[in-house]
């Protein structure tokens, strides 16, 4: 497989971008930070990535860098399977309140310009006749909870602009994959404390990897967020006013 | 936002304290201003945790990127958080093995090069830090810099076994080892007692790469100190099972054991049946390196069988110049206090380390899992005199009740060129923790 990776240095996408070097894919690393992409594609490189592991400069906040970013992938790698997209930012909702700045940049980053990447994207990879575009969303975007009204808003956003390219697409042979991590340990969300269920970087990059290779629409991790998720969509407004989570 | 409240954090053997884990992917950027580091929490006392004015910790374990690696020579360099189970996982496969392995595969390069890690093959190979060639650090007064043994030889000599209190280890370079298989030619010979023990491990030493042994540390009288001895070597592509060994599901202990369940009687039980394992004088054969390495990593969380008040492990070196009968007298120290130990091991140790505060030394290392209880203490104490008494010293990584005075009689001279080095790197003791407040009074 040929894949760019963007927000492959950190958390989930690191886990992500390791299992694919582990099974000999050809690998490019799309960031902001030039010497961070150059350390985690010596990482991968070491971990068996076939061929170099290049970098190229792009930045969620900046949408001009797009275009030339996945287009240099496409040409270092000799063509383009997959698209992984696992870069945003996260806030609680307590700081998102109390800066009006922090909440406007998220919202952006997370939800107007991981679009405008995807479409970017989604251009290149119909341009080589199909191929995958995989896509960190959360189940925060799932019902309108109280911790995470904002960042969950953006996810939602995203969630659905997912949903309807892959209905637009599949037929094109772009199969988009939209991931809902449930509470993942990453660095992004230490000192918070972790609710049952929790799981791991690994264990939610085994599970995306499978959903790239089946091309399913759609995969919760760890897999019992699934059944947490119905269930709170299930919930009615009354019991959603009181609940804190 | 304010500061996130403190929590507890634990070493271990279960030993705690309050403090703030800062974790982060770039060791670099969230090192400044905070005054120890810690990886995967296996140092069993209190090495790991925070002083208590300065609660903050830096989390290493994010910060796990393979940097450099030269299938020529078998050079390794990674971040400081990258742990050994993901250096076997990776490159074991490939004919590589750490030159250095501790007793469990959970620990991070950092750790193991702050604590200056040994294993079973000590009398040949030395310690961890023997084979470590560079370090990327961020010391004192703020700076990130390198240290080998030809550039800025001091502070690399003190922060190899210097539990972290010389300054942020962010990087470690080493040299890997080839290794023929996976497998390991394990021989195990039952042995009387503790005499016959230090002779078997000295005979073993010139034919094993790698020698340990377990220690029945109920048995009295003219039965002390018997028990198992294991030697293993590589085993050689012809010898191995064709694949690699299966990666066996390892139980988690989910709850605190209710601390009567390690008693005197249930430790004479199990003992007994371990001893009695190896019923032939001498048995040999293949078993995995796994087993042969880290068979507590069978089960994971297995500090809990100790319950809530977890434990201690006492390990000293008698140097060879006290004499065979050393080791049996340390060990009547412990039986005559009535100490029961659950775990009991011995192994020689073949040379001096590199480090200024490393722990091994030509002689014999003991080593004896304790449920943390009352009298703890004052056991501690009494195996500490006898160990003064015999020019050995005690190994900070499992520590957590040593005196500061029997500390510094045990080290003298070496805690002095320690001290020294600091001074010229931190002469404001920025770098410390819960140990070197107990121990060094900073």
């Amino acid at each position: 497989m040929r894949v760019a990776f963007l927000g492959a240095t950190k958390g989930m996408g690191r886990a992500l971008a390791r299992l694919s070097a582990e099974r000999r894919d050809r690998i490019c690393l799309l960031g902001r930070n030039e010497v961070d992409l150059e350390r985690s594609a010596a990482d991968l490189s070491v971990r068996g990535a076939d061929g170099l592991v290049r970098c190229f400069s792009c930045d969620l906040e900046q949408v001009d860098t797009f275009a030339s970013a996945i287009g240099s992938a496409r040409e270092a790698l000799g063509g383009l399977d997959a698209v992984v997209v696992s870069a945003g930012i996260f806030a609680t909702q307590e700081e998102l309140e109390a800066d009006p700045v922090l909440a406007e940049r998220l919202v952006r980053v997370n939800f107007s310009n991981t679009v405008m990447f995807c479409e970017a994207a989604k251009k290149v990879l119909l341009d080589e006749g199909g191929g995958t575009l995989c896509v960190f969303s959360s189940v925060a975007g799932e019902r309108g909870r109280k911790p995470v009204i904002i960042y969950g808003a953006a996810k939602a956003g995203l969630t659905r602009y997912l949903e309807g390219l892959d209905h637009k697409h599949r037929a094109d042979g772009l199969r988009v994959i939209t991931v809902k991590p449930g509470f993942v340990k990453t660095s992004m969300t230490a000192g918070l404390s972790p609710p049952p269920f929790a799981g791991e970087p690994d264990a939610v990059a085994a599970r995306v990897l499978s959903a790239i290779d089946r091309g399913a629409p759609v995969v919760y991790a760890p897999a019992p967020w699934r059944y947490i998720m119905a269930i709170i969509r299930a919930m009615p407004r009354a019991i959603m006013r009181r609940v804190e989570f | 936002m304010g500061e996130p409240p403190l929590s507890t954090i634990s070493g271990w053997g279960r030993h705690s304290a309050q403090g703030r884990e800062r974790v982060g992917e770039d060791l670099e950027r969230i090192s400044a201003n905070v005054s120890l580091s810690r990886g995967l929490g296996r140092s069993y006392g209190d090495a790991s945790l925070p002083s208590p004015d300065a609660p903050d910790v830096l989390n290493t374990t994010y910060a796990d990127r393979i940097l450099r690696f030269d299938e020529d020579t078998g050079l390794f360099r990674a971040e400081s958080g990258f742990a050994l189970s993901e250096l076997n996982r990776l490159f074991m496969p490939r004919g590589w093995f750490t030159p250095v392995s501790p007793g469990t595969k959970f620990v991070t390069l950092g750790g193991m090069v702050a604590a200056d890690v040994h294993g079973k093959n000590q009398h040949c190979d030395g310690n961890f830090g023997d084979h470590v060639t560079s370090l990327k650090m961020r010391v004192a007064d703020g700076r990130v810099l390198e240290c080998s043994p030809e550039q800025h030889s001091d502070l690399f000599k003190a922060t190899i076994g210097g539990m972290g209190l010389t300054g942020h280890i962010l990087e470690v370079e080493f040299g890997l080892q080839s290794i023929p298989s996976q497998w390991i030619w394990q021989e195990s010979r039952r042995i009387h007692d503790i005499d016959e023990f230090q002779e078997s491990l000295e005979s073993a030493a010139p034919n094993w790469p790698y020698t340990m042994g377990w220690i029945d540390g109920l048995a009295r009288g003219s039965r002390t100190g018997r028990g198992t001895l294991m030697c293993g070597r590589w085993a050689d592509p012809e010898q191995a099972p064709p694949k690699p060994p299966k990666t066996r599901f390892r139980p988690r202990l989910r709850f605190d054991w209710p601390s009567w369940i390690l008693n005197r009687a249930t430790i004479r039980i199990f003992n007994e049946l371990y001893y009695r394992k190896q019923w032939r004088r001498v048995s040999c054969g293949i078993v995995s390196h796994e087993s042969f390495y880290y068979p507590l990593d069978a089960i994971r969380s297995w500090n809990r069988m100790y319950g809530r008040r977890g434990f201690t492990q006492y390990q000293c070196v008698l140097p060879r110049e006290a004499g065979r009968s050393s080791a049996r007298r340390v060990l009547e120290v412990l039986t005559a206090r009535g100490g029961a130990s659950f775990l009991c091991v011995i192994k020689d140790f073949g040379r001096e380390g590199r480090g200024v505060l490393s722990f091994p030394r030509p002689g014999i290392t003991l080593a004896l899992d304790i449920a943390v209880r009352d009298d703890t203490q004052d056991l501690v104490d009494s195996l500490n005199e006898q160990v003064l008494q015999e020019g050995g010293r005690v190994y900070l990584a499992k520590d957590s009740f040593t005196r500061r005075e029997h500390f510094e009689a045990m080290e003298g001279a070496r805690l002095a060129e320690f001290n020294a080095i600091r001074d010229r790197w931190d002469p404001n003791r920025r770098f410390r923790s819960a140990l070197s407040v107990r121990l060094l009074g900073d």
